[in-house]
């Protein structure tokens, strides 16, 4: 699965002149590649047995470094089989886009070997099983980010560029103590094993030390209140499949790394941490929930939105509950579907308006561009959790988490808690509503500029299936829920 | 029969996506020319028709053959309590239900001439039938999850159908401020749903109400009152009721759907379906009843000054829920249940006569009006019959239900009378089955037992009672005198304004002519079940107060005709047409706050976060500038360096040593 868009990435290294001359051709090449990609994905899905999604499988395991352990070691189970095909899905999405909607700065040829780098390290991300695979895959990810937001981003991607790059490293340098310090503790490098003990063989205050370590690491990529900061200006300078890749599946990996290592190998540090991270994440939902409703640029507002879904992703995790991290877990992939398609539609305005800054939008997109205007519409609404949509169920479930969390953690700090992430949800759907009524609603601006360009085909390629994902999802929670219940069961060590 | 409930829900919602897709496309298809080639027309009405028919169905075999009925389509592993994916069909839900489906094909074929010539009909008529798809899943909801689901997808219906004519800011503003309000109610309610749901240990309606018994009095109390939240956003009870008198805005056979058969019954039906937690929580009858005494009377007041035939009829929708929510208070459930059917029927012929005669008029303001008697026959009979109505004229259906109402509330009020009543209540309707058309009086029988008299609600307290009983009384009055002031200045008098006087189209007119014909009669159903039979002391204590309100209003319009009679409220007119500034309290207490605040966190995150975030980065470099300064590439500093580190090693092993 990640051989192909590892061997697509080094065909891009071959001088223009042998090989795909035109930059059509080449992202012709890196749509292709993508698709295949997502058609292994897929047949992986296929090839799941979903009677046993507890199970590792899928499983590849070869000796890297036998001097130190070290294995190459991957495989899949039910908690990152979606954000496995999610992430496929999204790269897929993305070449299909760029297909017929290059962004400015050329150099198409090295974009596409960006990108597809890119998916190899998410997916690698996701399905490794050995710490430092992990790690390797983690960091891996960061480069090309790094670059496609430097060369290809806006006005102030320097900047933006830079503090993304240090922010993340400095996180992952404490995430990589972290592992270190659990692995060394407890002799093997292995998660499944490590997975497997809960946390037997590591003392409680190595245990606590290092989900520190790790949890600030993730809290970072996440992101998590008040380390967020990077974030925002990320996604605003970044192109249209940056922010998408970014916000779908990049800060995926934070909340999928503290469920997959941070809480099984460190079981009585999360416990420790657990309140704090609770606390931290409802001010994460309320603060971004406050910005947003203050912001003037769409692509900021969809930006300061993900601090606020991711914040209820945490107090999932931070309930130490199944119901709690099957929230985290489905709040993932609700949050991936709806903002990579709400980050396509900032990037659909900014190509017509070249701008995303709502005052200067004006008012009255549903007449301008109805199709436009009604998928974002949708989009929205999505997003602020109605149900029957995928946003709704991630946030209720981890309020029903929070409202009974682990036995151990303190009970009314989290009904508070709860009650808090509802006034959130509340002002989700109010900024929301602000942006709707904003840049849909209202009359058109005088003079009214040229009628903005229909909807290609091949927007409506990138949007489609997001939108119906959305609706399945939210429709039909039982399609992820039943994937995930089991291995998050085996992960508090439960039948 | 669950497949009968679920083909009714989904032969709507099917609807709504095929109109919001295909809608224009088929238009095209079919041409133009003639109700039955209007492709968007076709899509909405013909399913609302059949979802009639098998909502009839429903209602007849519960009617034939009483008792709860429930079937799950799947059970969703949550990791905590599972979600059952079901459907609960009792009477409760099977008359809701059919009233509903009434109210939403009146409501389609109506819009179909209303909205003529409208650009986005075909998404409005979608938007229509996904409402009433989303209220038949709230009735017919086994589970609360499921049920919230319909109940939120209400909301946004709402928002859409509201701001659908968005080019008008003030228009997109009322849509906004519905959307929020409710789901302010509506966070509350989730809540409620949460912890109801996790201490019962099931999500299932059925099962949440056999264990009520099992739960703490102080955890029902709580969750009785978070319910009551949302109920209060979505049935606009006060503090929630705002956006009710705001949502006019939309187009008007909109509002009939959301007064009548949608939205704001939900929040009643909700209160009676999930009975047993109000009932069994202490307080939380008392705070109902209270809040609906409020809106009662505020509304009733309210909608005595209004300048706007609309606003008056939202007015006294909230005055009438309060009806229904007092008598949930006093523990008449089936009496609130039968005012809510009738409520549906007279409230939906109002809003579409009251179309017709913004569509002749072209204006919603009273003072527009006038002398409309003459040129709109069937207009003005229809909404004859809808004020006398919803004013309780014997024998039209408002007078029946709200009778039984008063009546109820009579005995909370003097509680040493209704001792034999009580009893009665509570075990006759047991053998007292068929006559009744419309079930209501099954109700009594599914939940059984004596938990259902009157004096099921012990700890209302005495003042309460009360107070209901008084504020019902002062609501028939001025129901009356509201009601009579619309009636005259509408259609009476001279007419006030440059416009033809005639009746729209027929569709339009036929359609509200037929939605009178229930809202006429069927307060008769009610005769079958004994506790909603009129009473001599209550009927005879309403007619007198609706004949002192409604003579009232006359006898001041009767002096002059021209004039508005609300003139004699003299200063307090303004402060009831302003809705006793709530609006005005509430965007200086709640909106602007909110909205420093969130510039407040903007500033911060600028200034506080991320100032510190670069500055520890500006910091680093400056470190990093410190140490660049030794390492010059000065091999005479180096050296210098060396020798003073030696010299310092050495006299440190000299002094140490």
């Amino acid at each position: 699965m990640m051989a192909i868009p590892l061997f697509g990435a080094l065909a891009m290294l071959v001088p223009a002149d042998r090989f795909l001359r035109t930059g059509f051709a080449v992202r012709a090449f890196g749509t292709g590649v993508s698709a295949a990609t997502l058609l292994v994905a897929v047949s992986a899905l296929t090839a799941f047995d979903f009677g046993d999604t507890s199970r590792t499988q899928l499983q590849a395991n070869w000796a890297w470094a036998p001097a130190i352990g070290l294995r190459f070691h991957l495989g899949a189970d039910g908690i990152s089989l979606p954000l496995v095909v999610l992430t496929a899905l999204l790269t897929f999405l993305c070449f299909l886009y760029t297909l017929r909607h290059p962004p400015e700065g050329g150099m198409i040829r090295l974009l596409t070997a960006l990108l597809l780098v890119l998916e190899v390290g998410l997916i690698g991300t996701f399905t490794a099983l050995d710490l430092v695979l992990f790690f390797v895959f983690f960091e891996t990810v960061l480069i090309p980010m790094y670059v496609v937001i430097m060369l290809w981003g806006g006005a102030g991607r320097r900047a933006a560029a830079t503090k993304f790059i240090l922010y993340t490293l400095l996180g992952s340098g404490l995430l990589l103590a972290g592992m270190l310090l659990v692995a060394v503790n407890a002799g093997t490098l292995d998660m499944v094993q490590l997975a497997a003990r809960h946390g037997a063989g590591v003392s409680r205050g190595v245990q606590i030390t290092a989900f520190a370590l790790m949890g600030i690491g993730f809290a970072v990529k996440a992101p998590m209140w008040p380390l967020h900061t990077w974030l925002p200006d990320a996604h605003t300078e970044a192109p249209t499949v940056g922010s998408v890749l970014l916000a779908g599946v990049l800060l995926k990996m934070g909340t999928y790394g503290l469920v997959r290592v941070a809480l099984p190998l460190a079981p009585d540090g999360a416990q420790v941490w657990a309140p704090w991270l609770g606390l931290l994440a409802v001010i994460g939902i309320v603060y971004g929930a406050l910005a947003c409703l203050a912001q003037r640029d769409l692509k900021r507002m969809i930006a300061y939105s993900s601090v606020g879904h991711m914040g209820f992703v945490l107090l999932g995790i931070a309930s130490l509950t199944p119901v709690g991290v099957n929230a985290a877990l489905f709040g993932n992939i609700a949050h991936g579907l709806i903002t990579g398609l709400l980050f396509f539609l900032a990037g659909a305005v900014k190509d017509r308006w070249g701008s995303t800054d709502m005052d200067a939008l004006g008012g009255g997109m549903l007449g301008r561009a109805p199709r436009l205007a009604s998928v974002l519409t949708f989009a929205s609404v999505a997003s602020l959790g109605l149900p029957g949509l995928a946003g709704f169920w991630g946030e209720m479930l981890a309020m029903v988490g929070a409202y009974r969390p682990h036995a151990d953690l303190p009970r009314t700090a989290f009904v508070v808690f709860m009650a808090v992430a509802g006034i959130g949800a509340l002002l989700t759907a109010g900024y929301f509503l602000r942006m709707l009524a904003k840049i849909t609603h209202g009359p058109a601006p005088e003079p009214a500029g040229p009628a903005p360009a229909a909807v290609t085909a091949q927007e409506y390629a990138a949007w489609v299936p997001l939108i119906a994902l959305t609706l399945l999802v939210g429709l039909w929670p039982k399609t992820l829920l039943d994937v995930t219940a089991a291995p998050v069961r085996a992960l508090f060590g439960g039948g | 029969m669950i497949w009968l409930a679920s083909l009714t829900i989904l032969l709507p919602f099917l609807a709504a996506f095929a109109g919001m897709l295909g809608g224009p496309s088929l238009g095209r298809l079919l041409g133009s020319g003639g109700p039955l080639r209007n492709g968007p027309a076709l899509i909405a009405c013909a399913p609302a028709a059949v979802s009639l028919v098998l909502s009839a169905i429903v209602a007849f075999v519960v009617w034939q053959d009483p008792g709860a009925r429930t079937g799950a389509l799947t059970v969703i592993d949550t990791g905590s309590v599972p979600i059952r994916v079901g459907l609960q069909v009792d009477g409760l839900s099977a008359v809701v239900a059919l009233m509903v489906c009434c109210v939403a094909l009146a409501v389609q074929v109506y819009s179909v001439a209303y909205m003529d010539g409208d650009r986005r009909y075909s998404s409005y008529a979608a938007f229509v039938s996904l409402f009433t798809a989303a209220m038949l899943l709230v009735v017919f909801a086994g589970d609360l999850l499921v049920l919230y689901v319909g109940w939120e997808v209400m909301g946004i219906c709402s928002y859409f159908l509201i701001g659908h004519h968005w080019e008008e800011r003030a228009n997109s503003r009322a849509a906004v401020k519905a959307f929020l309000v409710t789901r302010l109610g509506d966070v509350g309610f989730l809540i409620g749903i949460i912890v109801l749901g996790l201490s019962a240990r099931t999500f299932e309606i059925h099962g949440v109400l056999t264990r009520v018994w099992t739960m703490p009095g102080s955890t029902l109390t709580i969750v009785a009152l978070l319910l009551l939240a949302g109920v209060a956003g979505k049935s606009a009870q006060f503090p929630l009721h705002t956006w009710l008198p705001d949502a006019m805005a939309g187009p008007t056979p909109i509002s009939a759907l959301i007064h009548a058969a949608t939205m704001v019954a939900a929040g009643i039906y909700v209160v009676a379906r999930l009975y047993g937690v109000f009932a069994a929580a202490p307080g939380a009858p008392a705070v109902l009843g209270v809040i609906a005494v409020i809106s009662m009377v505020g509304a009733a007041l309210a909608a005595l000054a209004q300048d706007d035939l609309k606003r008056v009829l939202a007015y006294s929708t909230i005055s009438q829920l309060a009806v229904m929510g007092v008598a949930l208070a006093v523990g008449a459930k089936s009496a609130a249940i039968f005012h809510l059917l009738t409520h549906g029927a007279f409230k939906a012929l109002l809003f579409l006569a009251a179309g017709c005669v913004i569509a002749t008029t072209g204006s919603t303001l009273l003072a527009k009006h006038g002398g409309l008697r003459r040129g709109m026959p069937i207009t003005f009979w229809s909404m004859t019959v809808g004020f006398a109505a919803l004013a309780g004229v014997p024998p039209f259906s408002g007078w029946f239900s709200k009778d039984s109402v008063i009546e109820a509330a009579q005995h909370a009020a003097f509680p040493t009378h209704p001792t034999a009543e009580a009893s009665w209540f509570a075990y006759a309707p047991l053998d007292n089955g068929p006559a009744a058309d419309t079930g209501v009086d099954r109700l009594v029988r599914l939940h059984g037992g004596p938990v259902w008299t009157y004096s099921s609600t012990p700890d209302l307290p005495h003042w309460t009672a009360w107070l209901i009983y008084l504020g019902l009384l002062l609501t028939v009055a001025l129901t009356a005198a509201y009601a009579m002031r619309a009636w005259l200045m509408v259609f009476f008098g001279e007419q006030r304004g440059t416009y033809e006087v005639r009746e729209p189209s027929k569709i339009m007119t036929w359609t509200a002519a037929a939605v009178a014909v229930p809202a006429a009669i069927l307060g008769f159903f009610g005769l079958g079940a004994g506790e909603l039979r009129p009473h001599l002391g209550p009927a005879l204590i309403g007619v007198g107060l609706l004949i002192v309100g409604a003579g009232a209003v006359f006898l001041l319009w009767n002096r002059d005709p021209a004039a508005d009679p609300a003139k004699a409220l003299g200063a307090l007119r303004r402060v009831f047409a302003r809705g006793f500034y709530v609006d005005e309290l509430y965007a200086m207490a709640i909106v602007r706050p909110v909205q420093a605040l969130a510039r407040g966190v903007v500033w911060f995150d600028r200034r506080g976060v991320d100032a510190a975030v670069v500055g520890s980065g500006r910091g680093a470099r400056r470190l990093g500038g410190l140490l660049r300064i030794p390492q010059n590439g000065n091999a005479q500093a180096y050296l210098t360096g060396l020798l003073a580190g030696v010299a310092v090693i050495t006299a440190l092993v000299v002094i140490f040593r």
